[in-house]
């Protein structure tokens, strides 16, 4: 669902405020900082950052590979690890049965089951490897904009926040509301107006 | 401007007024007066509509899709007080065609499908078809900007209550 496929979702933002100069070394510096790093050998269930919109498997932001003037063009990527319940389950019921077994014992304590679940998942999470999910950007830094290739709720909160992070920049979200606000060609008496709109009503039935 | 998370439930309402009042502009005929007059361009209704009706007390949403659906439904739906939430739209400039869904509570555009491009064979050739892309994503993006211009306009003009919103009405009736 990227800028070039057949059908994409996007969501459209306002960048408040502007890039330091000079421009190509600040997102450069911002991309490399939040860089995603390759979270395999680790256990971190979720790992996120930019990565390049060419290869987004080898992230590289040498140069101005990321340049396609006069947008800037780039990927965020988060690697989720997903350890299916009944894995964890096979694995959990396993090594109760053994302590059991090697024990002579009947019962095995809430706290100590609590620990060998957590061990297990911990162990699972260094074996199973994550799933990247890419969601395009075009930033347009002349005109404080930026589109982003993903609705889903998760992703946008975690653009806006790696965004502020990297660039000291937040993004607006562009909805009716904001929308409105930002649009050219409106007085400032005429968007007070909006702050003071109530609901209208089409129904046949009611006289409003 | 008010806090975000505050204005986004608050004025939900103006992003389904939109996009009811773009169903009467296009079941119309009126929204040729407020787009680009040098370019040619024509809109109508795909093939999926979301109707939400805040005014019972649950809330009732009524879905009508598929390519020959009767919108019938969605104007008895209108009658009772439900405003259109989810809209697929069909672009056509110059003969080519753009389809997309708008979200009224967001204005997200979601299966957001452009005239077909040439895919990339090389390295080289990917700056040519993204900048290709982008220009394809600006022409829906323009468009559905102004349509959501004009209607800010109208929406907080003396014209909205005076005329507007009775004239919405009347085409709401006569279809039922």
């Amino acid at each position: 669902m990227g800028i070039l496929s057949s059908s994409s979702s996007v969501v459209r933002y306002r960048v408040k405020g502007k890039v330091k100069e000079p421009l190509l070394d600040t997102i450069a510096h911002g991309l490399n900082k939040y860089r995603i790093s390759e979270p395999d050998n680790n256990s971190d269930d979720k790992i996120s950052g930019w990565t390049s919109f060419i290869n987004p498997y080898l992230p590289d932001f040498s140069g101005s590979s990321f340049m396609y003037d006069p947008y800037v063009v780039f990927s965020l990527r988060i690697d989720k690890k997903s350890i299916p319940s009944k894995t964890i389950q096979k694995q959990y019921v396993t090594e109760i049965t053994r302590r059991l077994a090697n024990n002579d014992r009947t019962y095995i304590s809430r706290h100590e089951k609590k620990e060998i679940k957590d061990r297990v998942i911990s162990s699972l999470g260094m074996r199973i490897p994550a799933t990247p999910n890419i969601y395009d950007v075009i930033w347009f830094p002349e005109k404080s904009s930026l589109w982003f290739f993903s609705t889903l709720k998760s992703a946008n909160e975690e653009i806006e926040s790696l965004f502020l992070k990297s660039f000291a920049l937040s993004l607006i979200r562009l909805f009716p509301y904001t929308q409105a606000f930002y649009m050219e060609g409106f007085s400032d008496r005429e968007k007070d107006k909006l702050n003071k709109l109530s609901p209208s009503n089409f129904a046949a039935a009611r006289i409003n | 401007m008010l806090d975000i998370s505050v204005a986004y439930n608050r004025f939900r309402f103006i992003g389904q007024e939109f996009l009811t009042w773009l169903w009467y502009m296009i079941a119309t005929g009126r929204y040729t007066d407020i787009i680009d007059k040098d370019k040619n361009i024509s809109l109508s209704i795909g093939d999926r509509m979301v109707l939400e009706n805040r005014n019972s007390k649950d809330i009732e949403i009524i879905t009508i899709k598929g390519n020959q659906a009767d919108l019938k439904e969605g104007m008895v739906a209108l009658t009772k007080g439900a405003l259109v939430a989810e809209l697929s739209l069909v672009i056509h400039v110059n003969d080519l065609p753009w389809k997309l869904t708008l979200k009224g509570e967001s204005l997200d555009m979601t299966n957001l499908k452009t005239p077909a491009t040439g895919r990339p064979e090389t390295a080289d050739d990917l700056e040519g078809a993204f900048l290709e892309k982008v220009d394809l994503y600006e022409t829906s993006f323009h468009i559905t900007e102004q349509l959501y211009h004009n209607f800010f306009k109208q929406r907080i003009s003396n014209d909205w209550d005076n005329r507007i919103k009775t004239k919405i009405k009347t085409w709401i009736e006569t279809q039922n």
